[in-house]
């Protein structure tokens, strides 16, 4: 650390002028980005995701491009990359804005249908008076999406808000949108304490699963005095099925990493820390460059913005672990080891990496800080139950009309959530059951999916909230194998240190398997359970203990699936 | 220091900060079960047996690793604890095998006494025991990794006690295993035969290489003629299998009992203990005073650390004493000295010996000079373990023995001899006798109290009448590394040297603590050893080396003197680097 | 001191890797990584190099290679066929899809043909649910795939990779 008092009078004034350039800068970028955006008519939004890419995103991009210059109207049309929209079953997804009609977008888009959406619809629009309507023909209309379903008015949109208007690879587009005030704000005028105090006020909880109020956790951290203190972002998404982390990373890298900034001013880190799953080479390209632009602009490093806050990010890719979404076992493996977690106390705040002072929150809390900070905690608090404020986002997957990712104040229903947002089950058939929070998740069943989502009530019926997986099974799934399934997965990445989770998962697996193969017995579920209690009790982490809960649910809501393929055996058998 | 005050099963309970739940609730005299946690070892938190209930709590709480806090409410029995604990054994005997009838351990086993205590009586799941292959390959210790629990107990203890890095886990889940890097023969990893690992194994996944059974041939085969060799820590150990407290002297019970079994002459390693030091000193006092070589002398009769050093540290060599161990000595003049005396050939011998140690199995063929009497020196080398069974199994009344004496020429030792068996012993005998031989008299006072003790490195000046020999005394090679590394910097910086004198053992506490004693052994077992030898020190007339009766003999009749031409062709080694993958 | 080259291509790669790591901290995954994009596995010597060069025992280096699911210790076919199996894509069929697969390359999960051209492995959860179920070759993504999709996906890799031959 440097100490400040030794510094003369002329470098502190070059440090000043430093900063004071450095604010201009942003300044600038976001007053330009402002006008350029202004001088165009049109505005083309091309979903740039994952999803998207992978059904062919890259292409339509680069047709739309190419029709735009070939038609010979850059002057009045941008093409602009965008993180996630949303309705990703329904990808590659394209937006069209243009002054003074609504806005439309369109669904499955192929390379083809983007040129003739340029030639057909953009090149028309800018010649067409806007009070007249537009003809557009069967084959481009069969393509459009309305924005007026529920899946786009039912939604309140908060971590998601600046995704789908915005290019995630710019900088200057973020701080246009208003990004980075939250981090002046917080710099300028508000003490750690006080930043604490707001979040706390705000009621906002871990994202990650469990829900530990996320002003609390700062503020335990911030009374550890250490020689290095860590603030670390949770991107190991591993629910298999639920991918809204890697799509805040992709679509809106820059708004996680300035709630890292204010968690890290707020706790006093001087190093940050992303641990970003490696099957997200996206997610993992789009947040090494918000970081190397944060670093131009004096966002990070030593004395940012002139505050005399001194702040750098370490990026780090994990290598297929579950297990390392678990707080002591992620920082093990940022340490190079394997991904066990250890027993807690030291808790991290205490002793986390490197034996540190060390605070780690997930992708979807930090996204949602500079918000909170930005527009108060009362506004926040507004949002969602007595005692889950704010939105929650879930990967709405599985056997729903409209799949994809969807953010809802906290309190919505599930049946909301899958029958209005969702469309309801696809191909007219019944809704049979949802489950939340993956693999250490429960069932719901359909006569109970007027649950509203909120961290105790979800508890409460054998589920948890989780990271937001959120999978709608129809009345064709079997339960039982989708209980197999799960377990599987958990047995699969089991980290193998404790005897209850290595060896009951994977016991619990055969006899389970045993079940479904119809090969068991009443004697083989009670052998289930009696496995399921002692991994609930005795495993060393959350996911030993919470691996039995899809099964154990699955049992509680579903028996008779269960018992249909049971042997009869002794006073059963007739 | 803060004291901590809380309730365990009613019972209020007084401890220092940071003791554990398990820890406290010995204090009243509650034993929590435990497969993984082993005193000498920071928990591992893996077996999942010592779970207990604090009030307030939902989730049931590890005992190994949970500290106790003020006011908590500890239950450490109830019918659902039971339950839980009963079930989680119940798992991890789904995966090891069902083979306690012809297990090493049996009867000494930490699983097979839980299970026992636990009343388990069927196998309530179905066995899922992998077919793994065991590893012998070096022919000291065995890995057989169907029976491990996962506990941990080795890889701690190979990692972080021994830094030896040999050990480690594959792959994970169901299918994490202990093993050596990516998989290899344990032969060809950094392994040093130490046995730390076995000696510290709840069940038979790791073992000493069972070397009883060519040995019973050996004392059957009438055309040989079988000796015998027993290492000094061994005497205060081997009672224990016997039922004996640590540290109790079977030292004549043992001569006798081998006598019995067959063997036609039981000797010392005390004596060559002896004749190491009049070897050893005397190389010292030639590096000291004559400066032939260069300091510091670092001792070379624990195989594991020459290994380690071979391996590791092989810019050592030149500091390396050239002595071989007590056991080597002694295989070497069995074979030459004492066959000459008695008419015999040396290939029709068996020197067999008894130590304290898997490393010692190693040492017996490591190189060329194990065969300075024309054929290999020691043919066998057996652990405390191995005899206590060869004991039993042949029915003799152990504790009901009379004392007997050893054979004479290689049998006699001091109290010098005996403390080779603990740390800092090796140096301590070393002191009194190289001050007898840099001033011609013994020391006032014999006992060297700095080189005691369970610190992992011990360093002190020592005044031998105005002249000052800073020695330095390392036990456990995991605290081998700091003292080696102030001689090297040393040596790279041309400062004055740390130390004139090290003392080297692999093994916390010596060889009391060996790979190869009975298994069980804690600090507190270790002390007790360690009081056990000492007792034996003081026991004796004479406690220096040089005045000791048969080695005068031995070096008027046969060798001359310390470092003669005979003392190099017998009793002196060379070493050589090892080089190994990075550790 | 000199860059001394020891003419072995596992070794020389790795340390010239490991320089942009070796003196950051928790960086020895981040190493791996990148030596797997060399080679497509982690050979032997290179994670002897790695050890050599970071200071970190091999045993150390081999728990976590062990223990990630992504390392992989023997070099894989040229095709890399991923199925995806999480749970949006088990739900709609996937295993169908790896069956399929299996049938098609006549291997099992994690293995390469003999000829050494696919590589089948099975991955959990790509990111894309909404296109569930898929599978991604080489980098490509195929969505809603069925099994009866996968004789004409290997089929399409084989020609490609006999024109590139």
């Amino acid at each position: 650390m440097v100490d400040e008092t030794k510094l003369t009078p002329e470098m502190q004034e070059k440090l000043a002028k430093v900063a004071a350039a450095q604010r201009e800068n942003l300044e600038k970028m976001a007053k330009e980005q402002k006008e350029l955006a202004e001088k165009y008519d049109v505005h083309i939004f091309c979903c740039n995701s994952t999803s998207c890419r992978s059904a062919g995103g890259e292409s339509v991009l680069e047709a739309l491009e190419s029709a735009v210059k070939s038609n010979e109207l850059e002057e009045k049309v941008r093409v602009v990359k965008t993180g996630c929209m949303g309705l990703c079953s329904l990808g590659p997804l394209v937006q069209i804005e243009i002054k003074g009609r609504e806005p439309v977008m369109y669904k499955k888009v192929t390379p083809l249908l983007a040129r003739l959406i340029v030639l057909e619809y953009v090149a028309k629009a800018i010649e067409t008076p806007k009070e007249q309507p537009l003809e557009i023909s069967e084959f481009l209309s069969e393509h459009i999406l309305p924005l007026d379903i529920p899946f786009f008015t039912k939604q309140e949109k908060v971590v998601l808000s600046n995704m789908c208007k915005s290019n995630p690879e710019s900088l200057a587009e973020y701080v246009a949108h208003g990004g980075y005030q939250a981090l002046k704000k917080v710099l300028d005028t508000m003490k750690p304490e006080e930043v604490i105090e707001e979040i706390k006020k705000s009621g906002l909880r871990g994202r990650g699963g469990a829900g530990f109020p996320t002003g609390l956790k700062w503020e335990f951290a911030s009374k550890v005095t250490d020689t290095e203190k860590f603030f670390i972002c949770n991107a190991d998404e591993g629910d298999p099925g639920a991918y809204m982390d890697s799509c805040t990373l992709e679509g809106d890298p820059h708004a996680v990493l300035e709630g890292m900034l204010i968690g890290a001013y707020a706790m006093g880190a001087t190093t940050g820390w992303f641990y970003i799953r490696a099957e997200y080479p996206l997610a993992v390209e789009r947040m090494e460059n918000a970081i190397r632009q944060a670093k131009k602009f004096g966002l990070l490093g030593n004395n940012i913005l002139g505050s005399g806050f001194n702040f750098m990010v370490e990026l780090r890719l994990g290598a297929g672990a579950f297990v390392c979404g678990e707080e002591t076992a992620l920082m093990a493996s940022l340490e190079g080891k394997r991904g066990s977690p250890r027993p807690r106390p030291p808790y991290p705040v205490k002793s986390g990496l490197f034996g540190k002072s060390s605070c780690i929150n997930n992708v979807e809390t930090l996204a949602n800080i500079p918000k909170i900070i930005a527009k108060g905690a009362d506004w926040f608090a507004s949002m969602g139950t007595d005692k889950s404020k704010g939105t929650k986002v879930f990967a709405l997957t599985g056997r729903v009309q409209n799949g994809g990712l969807v953010e809802v104040p906290m309190g919505t229903t599930i049946r909301e959530i899958v029958e209005e947002i969702g469309g309801g089950v696809a191909d007219g058939k019944k809704l049979k059951a949802v489950q939340t929070g993956g693999p250490s998740g429960g069932l719901i069943p359909e006569d109970q999916i007027d649950l509203q989502v909120c961290y105790d009530r979800l508890k409460a019926v054998g589920s948890i909230m989780g990271s937001g997986g959120m999978i709608v099974m129809d009345e064709d799934d079997s339960i039982v194998d989708i209980a197999t399934f799960y377990l599987g997965f958990t047995v699969d990445e089991s980290c193998g240190k404790c005897a209850p989770c290595r060896i009951g998962g994977y016991q619990m697996l055969q006899l389970l398997k045993k079940v479904a193969d119809r090969k068991g017995t009443k004697e083989d579920v009670e052998k289930i359970k009696q496995i399921a209690h002692a991994m609930q009790k005795a495993s060393l982490c959350g996911l030993g203990m919470t691996a039995p809960n899809p099964v154990l649910s699955s049992l509680k809501f579903f028996p008779e699936e269960y018992e249909e393929r049971l042997i009869k055996t002794g006073s059963d058998a007739e | 220091m803060t004291m901590i005050k809380a309730r365990i099963d009613n019972i209020e309970v007084e401890v220092e900060e940071g003791t554990t739940i398990l820890e406290a609730a010995e204090q009243v005299q509650v034993k929590i079960p435990t497969l993984c946690k082993h005193p000498d070892l920071c928990a591992t938190a893996a077996c999942g047996i010592c779970v207990v209930k604090v009030a307030g709590r939902p989730n049931l709480i590890r005992a190994c690793c949970t500290p106790l806090d003020n006011g908590m409410e500890i239950t450490t029995r109830d019918p659902e604890l039971v339950e839980v604990r009963r079930n989680v054994i119940e798992l991890i005997l789904s995966k090891h095998p069902n083979e306690c009838l012809t297990c090493i351990r049996n009867g000494n086993c930490e699983l097979q006494k839980l299970s026992a205590d636990f009343g388990i009586r069927c196998e309530e799941y179905e066995s899922i025991v992998p077919d793994l292959p065991k590893d012998d390959s070096t022919k000291s210790i065995v890995l057989d990794p169907r029976k491990c629990i996962n506990c941990g107990r080795c890889v701690e203890v190979c990692q972080n006690q021994q830094a030896v890095w040999a050990l480690s886990f594959l792959n994970r889940g169901i299918s994490t295993q202990i093993a050596a890097a990516g998989g290899i023969p344990l032969a060809e990893s950094p392994c040093i035969k130490c046995g730390q690992c076995s000696a510290h194994c709840p069940t038979g996944a790791i073992t000493e290489y069972d070397d009883t059974l060519a040995v019973w041939s050996a004392i059957n085969d009438e055309k040989k003629h079988c000796v015998v060799q027993i290492a000094p820590a061994v005497r205060v150990a081997i009672g224990e299998a016997f039922g004996l407290k640590p540290g109790e002297l079977t030292t004549g019970k043992l001569y006798a009992a081998l006598r019995r079994i067959g063997f036609d002459a039981v000797f010392d390693t005390n004596f060559s203990a002896d004749l190491t030091i009049m070897e050893e000193a005397s190389e010292f006092v030639e590096r000291f005073v004559n400066k032939t070589a260069p300091l510091p002398l670092i001792t070379s009769c624990c195989p594991a650390w020459v290994d380690f050093m071979e391996k590791y540290h092989y810019d050592m060599i030149p500091y390396f004493s050239s002595c071989k161990s007590p056991q080597g000595m002694l295989g070497a003049l069995a074979k030459t000295y004492y066959a000459d005396k008695k008419g015999i050939k040396p290939e029709d011998m068996v020197v067999v010996s008894i130590m304290p140690c898997t490393a010692k199995k190693y040492e017996i063929s490591r190189s060329k000079d194990m065969y300075s009497s024309g054929v290999q020196d020691v043919d066998y080398s057996l652990t405390t373990r191995e005899v206590a069974r060869m004991l039993k199994q042949s029915g003799i009344d152990f504790l009901a023995l009379a004392e007997e004496e050893a054979d004479s020429l290689l049998g006699e030792y001091t109290g010098a001899g005996t403390i080779f068996g603990y740390t800092g012993g090796v140096m301590e005998a070393a002191l009194r006798t190289a001050y007898y031989f840099v001033t011609g008299e013994d020391p006032k006072d014999l006992d060297f109290v700095q080189t005691r003790g369970l610190e992992g490195i011990k360093e002190a000046e020592i005044d031998i009448k105005g002249t000052k020999i800073r020695i330095a005394v390392a036990h456990g090679t995991g605290n081998v590394e700091t003292v080696v590394n102030r001689i090297r910097h040393a040596i790279e910086t041309g400062e004055e040297l740390p130390y004139h004198f090290v003392e080297v053992m692999a093994c916390p506490g010596g060889c009391i603590g060996g790979g190869g004693q009975p298994t069980g052994v804690t600090d507190k077992v270790r002390l007790e050893r360690t009081a056990g030898l000492e007792k034996d020190d003081h026991a004796h007339q004479i406690r220096c080396s040089h005045e000791n009766k048969e080695v005068q003999k031995l070096y008027e009749d046969f060798l001359g003197k310390p470092l003669s031409e005979k003392s190099h062709e017998l009793l002196h080694t060379h070493y050589v680097p090892r080089p190994c993958y990075k550790r | 001191m000199a860059e001394e080259k020891s003419g072995n291509k596992y070794i020389d790669e790795s340390v010239n890797v490991v320089k942009k790591w070796k003196n950051k901290r928790g960086s020895l995954i981040m190493a791996l990584h990148e030596i797997q994009g060399v080679f497509g596995y982690i050979p032997w010597e290179s994670a002897r190099t790695v050890a050599e060069q970071m200071n970190i025992p091999l045993a150390r280096i081999y728990e976590v290679l062990t223990f990630y699911n992504y390392f992989k210790l023997e070099a894989p076919g040229k095709v890399i066929i991923s199925v995806c199996d999480g749970t949006a894509c088990h739900i709609k069929g996937s295993m169908n899809v790896l069956d399929a697969f299996k049938q098609e390359l006549g291997v099992e999960e994690n293995e390469t043909t003999p000829d050494r051209l696919f590589h089948l492995q099975v991955v959990r959860c790509l990111g894309c649910c909404g296109l569930s179920p898929v599978a991604v070759v080489n980098g490509k993504t195929y969505s809603s795939v069925t099994a009866g999709d996968v004789k004409n996906i290997v089929a399409e890799w084989r020609a490609k990779e006999a024109e590139t031959a």
